[in-house]
Order: structure tokens, then C-alpha cells, then sequence
């Protein structure tokens, strides 16, 4: 399993214009692993992710998916090796309704949940399907941009703070998505500011701070390390 | 006044407004996804045209090959100078699209001006609409008819396409978000090149259309071009229902005042533009950005 990591940073540089964000990131996600970003605002997590998905147009370094260097493709190539993202925003279309949302992206691989599937995750969303996505909720948003890219076949996801602004019931089923993403053998990386809500779902914790990597904590090193955590987090 | 008079002048308006909305959907698609105001729309309905005539004079290609032939031709002549010339002035201010496109405009009027004159050129009605009707009211020669009915069915096709489909969803996603379409794996550069060669074949079908009806002129594309940016400014622009139902009902309203209002008639559609702008400056069916 451990042969090609499903993603692989190496001195990873990012810049918006002149400016540098990311100074050298390095971090590994294996096969099958849900991995969260942890740190405060600012310190580069959503960049990070951003150069990972290649939409970051100003990165340097290494930055490997399924085993292939991608630091020189488009953003639709490293997509289509199998990766699904869920922007911060959740990026959803206001001029197109539920359902055309949620059949935008292409499929990329075989084996992507089915509509029925998706339904029975999100219910939500089978009644709101001729709603414009301009008109939903933001729990609402943010289950469609899930289920948006369960349905590619992507088996790695990235998410941008799929808990940022919800309801404790909402952010109970994410909750219940991702471990149904687990069991699908899907690899998850994650950004979240939810410590409580990574804490439950993650199998390891990257701590960044200013544009770097600076500590890596294990599931089941949680608990006694939870100091030097919130020392980290500034809470 | 006479009601055959009346309702031949909204004929005449009602086949003016097709053009109008054939050409201002090419710009409102173009607009919305690359966000270029392009001139140039009226020198490819010009150049639809000619190569109308041009085919049936050199080539003895008929009109209703020129009917395919034409557009797809304009589609191929557009992609080419969008990849040569227009795609390096999308990351900058809308104006620099403007001023790129009004000099293309230019330049291709200029070439036709320079090769054929300004005289115009005849382009015969096809054999088989040349005759029409006595409606009792009025007359109506069938290539009018056919023409009005044409352009309704091309302006509803486009309609559907861009709304109902799944290649009209990416393209309506890709105006809201390109960056994101692009992370979901589509392709959006290409998207953006045959977007804009189809708003462009919209442009050469129209020329052919009207090639039998006005005088195949070099000028012929920026006498209308004005009149379908007033349309786009007034139906809100980059909608796409805006367009069509707007450049309908401009071609109406100036055919009414010929009738009413003689004097009036080439000053109201701008008179209405003002207005609109003064109500609802993003136009009647434009959302605010």
C-alpha cells in the first residue's frame, strides 16, 4: 500500500503575484487515509490545497498524484488523474439548478456513487433538485458540493473547511458523508478549523504555520498531545 | 395611415429584429464566457455575406449549402484570430477587448471595402422561396417568411442549448467560475475557443440570411452592429433570453415608428436605451455584478 502515496508534497513553493505563501511544504497522503490541515488563518492551508489541485498558477516544487509529478499540468489534467475538490467558497453555480449542479463535473473514473446513493446520504438535496443553487442553505451548499464530486468516481478528495459556518446537525452529516468516504476506500486531504470535527475523522493531523509543515500528530498520539496542539492553534 | 401599411412595416421590423437577435445572441454568448464586447460580430455577419456571394459567384455554391458551409467557414476564420489575436487580452480590462475587436472590425471592413467597393453586391433569392403569398392584407414574399422563421428556430436552438443541455450547463458554469470548471476536469480553454467560434457562425448565418434581403455590402455589418449593441445594452449583457427577446422587440418598435413617427425611427431604439439605462442600468433581463 505504502508504494505510491496518493499524494506526495516536496518543497512545495507557492506565490499569489510577489508575494510568497508556501515556503517549502512537504506532506504525504497514503491510500486510503483521511489527513487534516490543521493551523490558524493564514498560515497557508488553503493555498496549500490550492496547489495541489494545479489552481494555484505560481507553484513550484514537487507535487505528486497517483504516483505522476504534476507541478506542469493544467488544472483539468491533475482532476482527471481521479481528484475531486471541494473549493472553500463550495462553489456553487447560482445559474444552474440542484441537479444540473450536482451532474456538472465529468465522470473521471469508474465506480462513483450513483444519484440514489448520493440521495440516501443527502436527502436534502433529491427534494431541492429543481431549486437554482443560488437558493439554497449554506448546509445545503455544502452537501451538494460533496456530493458534486462523490458521483465522479474521484477516489481522492480534497476539501476546503467542509464545516466552516454550519450547524451542529449539519455538520453531523458530513460527518456521516465522510465516513461513508472512508469506507469507500476513498483518501481524503482536509482543511479544517474545526479541531473537534478533525479530531473524529482524521487518521493524522498536519500542523502548518507560516507556509510550512512543523509538526505531524497521529490519531492515536491525540490525546496526549492535545497542549502542544492547542499551543499550535493559539486557542 | 393604411393597416397594410401598418403591418407591412412590422414585417420589415420583425425581420430587422431577427437580425438583431441572431447578432446579439453571438455577443451576449461571447461576452458572458470571455468577457469581450467584440465589434468584430458585425464584420463576421458582413463576411457571411460575401462568402455567400462569393460561393454562388466563383464556386456556383447555392444557397442552401451556403447555409452550412458559411457559418462553419466564419466559425473556422473566428477560432483562428480568437487563438492568434483575442486570447491575449482576456486577462486585462474589458476596454482592451473593445478596442482589439473594433480594430479587427475595421481592418476586415476594410479589405472588402478595398476588393469589392461600397456599391453592394446582389445576391438572387433562392428559387425555391421567390414567389409568396397574398395573406388578403397583405403580401408576403416567402424568402421574408422563411427568414423570420429561420432565425426564431436558430434564436430558440441557441436558447436551448445553452439552457437545457449539459454542454449549455458547462458553458453557463464556466461564465460563473472558470477556475472551478477547470478543477472539475473540463476542459475550459477549449470551451472558450468553440464558444466563441459558435457565436461567431451565428454571426456568418445571419449574413447569409440577409444576403438576398440588404445589398451584399462591406458596410452592411457596421450600420447594424450600433443598433445590436443598443439591443445587448438594452436586454442586459450576457443574458441570453435578454437577447433574442429584445432584438425581436427593438426591430418591432422601430417598424411601428416608421409608421407613426417617420422622423423618429432611426433615433428610437437609442431613446430606449437611455431609458433602460436611466431605470435599470444592468439592462431589462441583466442581473448587477
Amino acid at each position: 500500500m505504502a508504494d505510491a502515496a496518493v499524494l506526495e508534497l516536496r518543497a512545495v513553493e507557492g506565490f499569489y503575484g510577489e508575494s510568497q505563501v508556501l515556503h517549502g511544504v512537504d506532506l504525504t497522503v497514503q491510500r486510503g487515509e483521511i489527513v487534516t490541515l490543521i493551523g490558524r488563518n493564514g498560515a497557508g492551508k488553503t493555498t496549500t490545497l490550492r496547489a495541489v489541485m494545479g489552481i494555484l498558477r505560481q507553484r513550484r516544487g514537487s507535487v505528486r498524484v497517483m504516483g505522476q509529478e504534476t507541478i506542469g499540468f493544467l488544472p483539468e489534467k491533475i482532476a482527471r488523474l481521479g481528484v475531486g475538490y471541494v473549493p472553500e467558497e463550495r462553489g456553487i453555480f447560482a445559474s444552474l439548478n440542484v441537479i444540473e449542479n450536482l451532474l456538472l463535473p465529468p465522470r473521471l473514473k469508474p465506480g462513483g456513487m450513483s444519484l440514489d446513493e448520493i440521495y440516501t446520504l443527502f436527502a436534502n438535496l433529491k427534494e431541492r433538485s429543481a431549486s437554482s443553487g443560488a437558493k439554497l442553505s449554506g448546509g445545503e451548499q455544502q452537501m451538494l458540493a460533496i456530493a458534486r464530486v462523490l458521483r465522479t468516481g474521484a477516489d481522492f478528495l480534497v476539501l476546503d473547511e467542509p464545516t466552516e459556518g454550519l450547524a451542529p446537525v449539519i455538520v453531523a452529516q458530513i460527518g456521516i458523508a465522510l465516513d461513508a468516504i472512508r469506507q469507500r476506500g476513498m483518501t481524503v486531504l482536509l482543511v479544517e478549523q474545526n479541531f473537534r470535527f478533525a479530531a473524529g475523522v482524521s487518521d493524522r493531523h498536519y500542523v502548518m504555520e507560516t507556509g510550512r509543515i512543523v509538526d505531524m500528530v497521529p490519531r492515536a498520539e491525540l490525546g496526549g498531545s492535545l497542549a502542544r496542539l492547542e499551543a499550535y492553534l493559539g486557542v | 395611415m393604411s393597416l397594410n401599411g401598418l403591418l407591412a412595416q412590422l414585417l420589415l421590423g420583425l425581420i430587422n429584429g431577427s437580425f438583431y437577435a441572431m447578432l446579439s445572441l453571438g455577443l451576449a454568448i461571447v461576452f458572458g464566457l470571455l468577457g469581450i464586447v467584440n465589434v468584430a460580430q458585425g464584420a463576421f455577419y458582413m463576411l457571411g455575406a460575401f462568402l455567400a456571394w462569393i460561393a454562388l459567384t466563383h464556386f456556383g455554391i447555392g444557397y442552401w449549402p451556403a447555409l452550412v458551409l458559411v457559418p462553419l467557414l466564419t466559425a473556422l476564420i473566428g477560432i483562428v484570430i480568437e487563438r492568434t489575436i483575442i486570447c491575449w487580452v482576456y486577462q486585462l480590462d474589458h476596454l482592451y477587448g473593445l478596442l482589439l475587436t473594433l480594430g479587427i472590425f475595421q481592418v476586415m471592413q476594410g479589405m472588402f471595402v478595398y476588393w469589392y467597393g461600397t456599391a453592394g453586391l446582389s445576391y438572387s433569392t433562392p428559387h425555391a422561396l421567390t414567389s409568396g403569398h397574398n395573406l388578403g392584407f397583405m403580401y408576403l414574399p416567402n424568402y421574408r417568411a422563411w427568414v423570420v422563421a429561420a432565425s426564431l428556430a436558430i434564436c430558440f436552438g441557441t436558447w436551448y442549448a445553452i439552457e437545457r443541455t449539459r454542454l449549455g450547463a458547462y458553458l453557463r458554469a464556466a461564465t460563473e467560475n472558470p477556475t472551478l470548471v477547470r478543477a472539475f476536469g473540463i476542459n475550459v480553454p477549449l470551451l472558450v475557443t468553440a464558444a466563441f467560434g459558435g457565436g461567431v457562425a451565428l454571426a456568418g448565418l445571419a449574413g447569409v440570411l440577409a444576403a438576398p434581403i440588404y445589398q451584399v455590402n462591406p458596410l452592411m455589418g457596421g450600420n447594424i452592429i450600433i443598433t445590436v449593441f443598443a439591443v445587448v445594452v438594452i436586454g442586459g449583457l450576457g443574458s441570453i433570453l435578454g437577447s433574442i427577446v429584445t432584438g425581436l422587440a427593438l426591430g418591432l418598435l422601430e417598424g411601428l415608428s416608421k409608421v407613426f413617427y417617420p422622423e423618429a425611427s432611426n433615433m428610437v431604439i437609442f431613446a430606449m436605451m437611455i431609458v433602460v439605462l436611466m431605470i435599470k442600468p444592468a439592462g431589462l433581463f441583466g442581473t448587477e455584478r
